[in-house]
């Protein structure tokens, strides 16, 4: 539902930066998308799908780069990536962390032509 | 052609939702400039936010304190609330699974702020999607009642790092299920250990004193 929002966003930001570029056409857009964000692929899709007609951003093929959560450790600072229940330090022990990744949300980058 | 990367590559880098943050700032804004401290509650759809913010409204009397209601349809709760004669305005989201900035912005003409110490947002029943959206809150609160379990930390930890507080909440059913405090609060620290975690009974009265004293900490 809110990837509504997010993908008129996406297009602001293409039409934009495609404008400054002179671009006419955009044939790519890297998106990140970390996973503890609330964000789903297939549905930024389908709104791009039925939005985007029209823009400079037609026809564009979208690319999600998924980032995976991870801690660093607070007791030995030591970075990892909790894998479901195992939230362990692999160096220490404890358990948890400050999260590092996992929360990025933006357009990397597009291609054009 | 760019001028950087490769050709035809043009690095943007340039964060989605502004749009929801920049609203959010105005709204934080607005409510400092009425002294207005703003808490969003989050937690699933039953954990048990309306009965506490009822219970909150009727132990603090002297409190001014208003509330926005956060909910796909309905009226339910905000007629609650306006039982006990508090300031209440509801936003029906009308599908949508979270509030946002521009939501609570058009909510406020509804509310007497310039006479309020205290907003609860309570927002739409969901672990997940409401974390995304800053609303221009001062403080977030996390509920999780016991009959969920206390190994969500795992399954939502965006939630559980983004709070300043988490509350266990239907303490009184602990004796009748298995619950492990500990594990639940290890894992919450585990993210984020800052927030404290607080039990209460919102029925029983038992533990509403913590609630009670975290929130006029953060009261003038």
């Amino acid at each position: 539902m809110h990837e509504l929002p997010v993908t008129e966003d996406i297009l602001r930001i293409v039409a934009d930066h495609a404008q400054k570029a002179g671009a006419t056409r955009v044939t790519h857009i890297n998106l990140v998308i970390g996973e503890l964000t609330s964000f789903i692929d297939d549905s930024i899709q389908f709104y791009f799908e039925m939005l985007s007609p029209g823009t400079p951003a037609e026809g564009a093929t979208l690319r999600f780069q998924r980032v995976k959560t991870r801690f660093r450790c607070r007791q030995c600072t030591r970075e990892f990536e909790p894998e479901g229940r195992n939230w362990t330090c692999p160096a220490c022990g404890a358990l948890g962390g400050d999260v590092i990744a996992g929360k990025e949300f933006y357009v990397e980058s597009i291609e054009v032509t | 052609m760019s001028e950087q990367g490769t050709p035809g590559r043009i690095p943007v880098v340039e964060k989605l939702l502004t749009a929801n943050e920049q609203v959010a700032a105005d709204n934080r804004d607005y409510f400092a400039a009425r002294h207005v401290t703003v808490i969003n509650i989050m937690a699933s759809p039953g954990a048990g936010k309306t009965t506490l913010l009822l219970a909150t409204i009727e132990a603090l009397p002297e409190r001014r304190i208003g509330v926005i209601e956060g909910d796909v349809a309905s009226q339910i709760d905000a007629e609650k609330i306006a039982e006990t004669g508090a300031p209440v305005v509801q936003i029906n989201t009308g599908g949508a699974c979270h509030l946002d900035a521009p939501m609570i912005r058009r909510a406020l003409p509804a509310l007497p702020l310039d006479d309020l110490e205290m907003v609860f947002v309570e927002n739409v029943g969901n672990l997940i999607c409401p974390v995304s959206f800053d609303l221009g809150q001062s403080y977030n609160v996390a509920l999780l009642s016991i009959p969920e379990g206390d190994d969500k930390p795992y399954k939502y930890p965006g939630i559980f790092e983004a709070v300043d507080l988490v509350i266990v909440t239907k303490w009184d059913l602990h004796p009748y299920l298995d619950f492990d405090l500990d594990r639940f609060t290890e894992l919450v620290h585990g993210l984020n250990p800052d927030a404290p975690v607080l039990c209460l009974s919102a029925k029983t009265g038992e533990g509403l004193r913590d609630w009670l004293h975290w929130l006029e900490a953060r009261l003038g």
